[in-house]
């Protein structure tokens, strides 16, 4: 036994010195800069950079607008699976996993031909101003269709995980019968008991669209994860301490959701 | 549930099943449309395209052609090389930190493993990869204080992207294959010791047979993560290390040779082929490992 215990704690050693060796690393990085000594310029310079703010309120933004988004279409989408339609509970597994099959590098690819039939194809049609509005650089439309998309697997395993452990049809049929309507019930019976899955799917969604790089940088926005490897080539230390700190702020959140609703498993990534 | 209640036949009963099918389509529909605009025109257009030549219009596989010749031909090679050597470390290196955090009777210490490994496994891009520029670039701390670079060290590599990418794809690995330790019986183990089986010879005729369609499925998982990962590699190599997705991004950027644009949508049909084919191995995988998990 004592060797297993040995074994064991070699195993965690090994594993723990990989994984935060580089973020202590990083974290000397931004504080000991050769030449200068100890300084911690590079976490108060983060505030007065040119384009931090713009670009972070534009990520929070473009978060938010993916969250309503894909709670609005999902929620409703599975609580009614639930209740009646069962040939359709398939289907949409299937809709919500195909993202999976499609690597983001190759869905902006798509994104980008579908763009360019705009000024292509349809310039004399009302379309034309459509496909410009989208593109609005102060608010893509496009990249919360995008993201909408690439959020979709993670949140229907996170609401079907919640729905799975409660009785949507008895909890509906109870609620109509006290004279709620189909919208009463669905908000002040069943949504209450989903608090938790609603909170996973959210909090997922934040992380990936916080952190997405691939579709904002080749559409040529420029969000938070953009303006990042932006800066980098420029101010090296400064680049480090944004990511260290944007690494935390996303782990705290994580581990307080996961705190929450129990232990959450997600296993694959967008 | 419904199935253990009597049922009654009747008018009333048939209506409110009929309003719910039709209100499951109501709910539904939004969901089928949005996706069919915001997938399926962007699909149709990797798939058309790709098909496509861009001076004539005319439908050829010219594309694909080229997508599987030259420079395109090594970054895929490069991309399968890159993801299965990863993948492969990753599933060995994944496999004892797993059994070491199922078998530990240290409650925290497992839900705080798996916690951050559902964390690491799903958020890493551009932040992760600024972190080991960090560590190990060539200014890195590491590499500084080690004095790395004389021993041969460099991050912008094949080797060095390696390193980066455990970091995601262990976790990753963990994740898949804890359910399936966890379903290892004790019973198993005690039988094998009361026939006098070692301890290898439990792991290597009882354990690792019942986990090797896990395994092997994790294993696709991982391949297939590390195939897709762009933001990883473009903060980190740029162009030095001939990769597919970087080929792609160039493409799209427009550094490419005229009449050859549509090859970038070639090469993204090439990626959607091997996630597809991943996907295919994988789920006939998980199915078969659930069998003894049950």
């Amino acid at each position: 036994m004592a060797r297993l215990n040995l074994w064991r704690w070699g195993v965690f050693g090994l594993a723990g010195l990989y994984f935060l060796v580089p973020l202590a690393a990083s974290v000397v990085f931004t504080v000991d800069v050769p030449g200068q000594g100890l300084t911690v310029d590079a976490y108060t310079q983060i505030v007065g950079t040119g384009g931090f703010g713009s670009s972070l309120l534009l990520s929070l933004e473009l978060a938010l607008a993916t969250i309503a988004v894909v709670l609005l279409l999902m929620v409703p989408a599975m609580v009614a699976l639930r209740l009646g339609a069962p040939k359709l509970r398939p289907v949409v597994e299937v809709v919500c996993s195909l993202p999976l099959v499609v690597p983001p590098i190759a869905f902006v690819a798509g994104i980008v031909t579908v763009l360019k039939w705009g000024p292509e194809h349809l310039s004399r049609t009302p379309l034309f101003q459509t496909f410009v509005a989208i593109q609005n650089p102060d608010f893509p439309v496009v990249l919360v269709l995008a993201y909408v998309v690439m959020a979709l697997p993670f949140v229907y395993r996170a609401l079907d995980a919640g729905l799975r452990a409660i009785d949507v049809p008895t909890l509906v049929e109870a609620a109509r019968s006290c004279g709620a309507s189909w919208p009463q019930a669905l908000v002040q019976a069943v949504l209450p008991n989903l608090r938790g899955a609603l909170l996973n799917a959210s909090f997922l969604t934040l992380a990936l669209v916080l952190g997405e790089f691939t579709v904002a940088q080749l559409l040529g926005f420029r969000p938070f994860a953009v303006w990042i490897v932006n800066v980098s080539g420029s101010q090296a230390q400064l680049s480090v301490a944004v990511s260290v700190m944007s690494l935390l702020v996303t782990w705290l959140l994580l581990l307080v959701l996961a705190g929450f609703g129990g232990r959450s498993r997600t296993t694959s990534r967008g | 549930m419904t199935a253990t209640l009597p049922r009654v036949d009747t008018a009333p009963a048939a209506a409110v099943k009929r309003r719910r099918r039709s209100l499951g389509w109501v709910a539904v529909v939004p969901l089928l449309a949005f996706t069919a605009v915001a997938f399926g025109l962007p699909a149709w257009a990797v798939l058309d395209g790709a098909f496509t030549v861009k001076s004539t219009g005319a439908y050829s596989t010219a594309n694909l052609t080229a997508s599987w010749q030259g420079a395109y031909l090594t970054a895929l090679l490069g991309s399968v090389k890159l993801s299965a050597v990863s993948a492969a470390l990753a599933t060995l290196l994944g496999l004892p930190l797993a059994q070491a955090v199922v078998t530990s009777r240290h409650r925290a210490l497992r839900e705080a493993v798996l916690t951050a490994s559902g964390v690491l496994a799903n958020f890493g891009g551009v932040p992760l990869a600024f972190a080991f520029v960090a560590t190990l670039g060539n200014a890195g701390v590491l590499t500084r204080h080690l004095g790395l670079t004389d021993k041969g060290w460099d991050l912008y590599s094949f080797w060095g992207l390696v390193v980066v990418y455990l970091y995601f794809l262990i976790p990753l690995m963990v994740l898949t294959i804890t359910p399936a330790l966890e379903g290892l019986r004790v019973q198993w183990r005690e039988a094998a010791q009361n026939n006098g089986a070692t301890t290898a010879q439990y792991w290597l005729h009882v354990a690792l047979p019942v986990l090797l369609p896990t395994l092997l499925g994790g294993f696709v998982l991982l391949f297939g993560s590390a195939f897709a990962a762009y933001a990883t590699a473009a903060a980190i190599v740029g162009s030095s290390v001939p990769l597919i997705t970087l080929q792609i991004a160039d493409a799209l950027s427009g550094n490419v040779l005229v009449g050859q644009e549509n090859v970038a949508l070639a090469l993204s049909l090439d990626m959607v082929l091997v996630a597809g084919l991943v996907m295919a191995v994988y789920l006939p995988l998980q199915r078969r490992s659930a069998r003894w998990l049950a």
